[in-house]
């Protein structure tokens, strides 16, 4: 039988699992566990122009059926990424996908720019919905009009043909406006299922993900689906099993992005590509 | 060599002091091992699905069982869900395993005196890492410290495997009173020891690091960060250190680690997170 094969945002992915951003590391540590062919993509953790350090301790915080996290998007910065992440990355025979973050527009751009001019970048998935914007510095895009902007910015500085995903904030009452507005603003697909935005126990704003955020992120998926019927979703949050995958697609999901799950178990994604493959 | 993730089982478990050690089939996992990898535990049963992340343990032996190949242990110290769950497991039940991960403590190449620094269940990985430089013909010395003798890891074991034990606990119970800091100067200049290995609080790392350097012996310590995935994906566990090219960085306690050169850890930094 031979492997389905995916078409997102004008790409062909091998299928529809891909590692989610932020919980795949670089790459190279999910290897140890399973090639990245396996699965339809790899989406970076997000890259920022300048390295960031990332936030204070505790950063990870267990929850029941969840994780919160203030990483405060840890990352080594465009340059770093460029010499010695993505090279690697693009050998791996997967769709490598960059998520960015920026403080500005005009970093949006830069990194567009940069990034769109480098082999082995398959797409942009422009990050819209970090759940500790406000201290991590990054652009706040609470209303869609903002983040619209940002995928105009970035959208205006790639090549053409290189798509740009858009990772909007699962916000229930706004999700379906502003998957319409970053769609509008040159998107080729919207990502519905970021973290939720929670507090760690000590106040300081967090993101919280995992199998307790799946059902909201199910629901704001169909309701993209249904509102924007000709829009490609990629759904996300807390899918942790084949049967959380298939309930994703079922609602009109192109492809899915498992994140937190690997976090708990390092061959999550590769199994349920592997069981939506039919494979024994 | 690459981590596994297999589904291991309790062969045993024993009460020894404040510690349960587990002795675990992991297929795959002990033939890998070397002192200072430790391994990841999902937390299961009916909490599988609400505990996420994962519990890491030093590996403290690896031994050939007829029948099962070889198993491996590890010592826990039930202090919460995850742990609790772990201390309570019957022989023959099922569980999740990574590893081993992370970096090994590196063996000297010639014959030099040892000196290795153990406190609580973090003395772990010392004992195999004793065996391992005793074939090489180094000379061993201990000490191994806890806040008191439910605290102290194998302290009848280390009489057996070194040259000469130092047992220090916080209520003085066994051993001198005191902590490790206490005693270090002291035993580095009477053991003549030219490399360090530690395994314990940072607190106590950073003290037997700085006396290493004191003495101009180089130290490696294995330094324990709260750990989400121990695999390297989460960022989760960052560690200030300095580089090989003299600039200072984060990285990750699980992959980059756990074993850093103790002159290399930014340990003002580490406490201060």
């Amino acid at each position: 039988m031979s492997d389905p094969v995916t078409e997102l945002a004008g790409l062909t992915l091998s299928g529809p699992v891909l590692v989610a951003s932020g919980c795949g590391g670089s790459g190279r540590e999910l290897t140890a566990y399973g090639p990245l062919a396996d699965l339809g993509g790899f989406v970076t953790r997000s890259i920022t122009l300048n390295a960031r350090a990332g936030g204070s301790l505790p950063r990870i915080v267990e929850t029941p059926s969840g994780l919160l996290h203030a990483v405060g998007l840890q990352n080594p910065g465009l340059e770093h990424f460029l010499s010695l992440e993505l090279p690697w990355l693009a050998q791996q025979g997967t769709r490598v996908i960059v998520s960015i973050a920026g403080a500005t527009l005009g970093e949006y751009a830069e990194l567009a720019r940069r990034l769109g001019r480098s082999p082995g970048v398959s797409a942009i998935e422009v990050n819209l919905s970090a759940p500790d914007a406000t201290t991590t510095g990054v652009f706040d895009v609470r209303e869609p009009f903002h983040a619209a902007s940002v995928v105009a910015a970035v959208h205006r500085d790639l090549p053409r043909g290189m798509p740009v995903l858009a990772k909007v904030r699962t916000d229930l009452v706004r999700v379906v406006e502003s998957a319409r507005s970053v769609l509008d603003a040159g998107a080729a697909a919207v990502v519905v299922g970021n973290a939720l935005p929670a507090a760690m126990p000590d106040g300081r704003p967090a993101g919280l993900s995992g199998p307790a955020i799946a059902p909201l992120a199910l629901r704001c998926v169909t309701e993209v689906c249904a509102g924007l019927p000709d829009a490609q979703v990629v759904g996300a949050g807390g899918i942790a099993t084949a049967d959380d995958a298939r309930a994703f697609l079922a609602a009109g999901a192109t492809a899915v992005q498992v994140g937190a799950a690997l976090l708990h178990d390092p061959t999550t994604a590769a199994r349920i590509a592997a069981d939506l493959r039919g494979a024994p | 060599m690459k981590p596994l993730h297999v589904t291991g089982e309790v062969l045993a478990s024993k009460k020894v002091g404040a510690y349960r050690h587990l002795t675990l089939v992991a297929p795959g996992i002990p033939e890998r091992f070397r002192p200072g990898t430790f391994v990841a535990l999902s937390v299961g049963g009916e909490a599988a699905r609400s505990r996420l992340a994962r519990r890491a343990f030093w590996i403290h032996r690896v031994k050939p069982v007829g029948g099962y190949g070889a198993t491996l242990e590890i010592v826990v110290e039930p202090v919460g869900v995850g742990t609790g769950w772990l201390a309570a497991l019957a022989p023959g039940a099922r569980l999740e395993v990574t590893g081993p991960l992370g970096r090994a403590f590196a063996l000297p190449q010639e014959k030099v005196g040892c000196l290795l620094v153990g406190e609580g269940y973090a003395a772990a990985p010392l004992f195999p890492l004793a065996e391992r430089l005793r074939e090489r013909d180094c000379p061993v010395t201990l000490v191994v410290a806890g806040d008191d003798e439910a605290h102290l890891l194998s302290a009848l074991e280390a009489r057996r495997s070194a040259r000469s034990v130092t047992v220090v606990t916080r209520d003085g119970s066994v051993g001198q009173r005191g902590e490790v800091a206490d005693v270090i100067d002291e035993v580095l200049t009477r053991s003549g020891a030219e490399v360090v290995y530690a395994a314990g609080p940072s607190r106590t790392l950073h003290a037997v690091a700085a006396a290493a350097e004191r003495h101009g012996a180089w130290s490696q310590t294995a330094v324990e960060r709260p750990l989400t995935c121990a695999t390297g994906l989460c960022q989760g566990c960052p560690v200030p250190v300095v580089g090989e090219d003299g600039v200072a960085r984060l990285v990750r306690g699980c992959v980059d680690g756990p074993v850093f050169r103790g002159d290399r850890v930014r340990w003002d930094d580490l406490e201060a997170q």
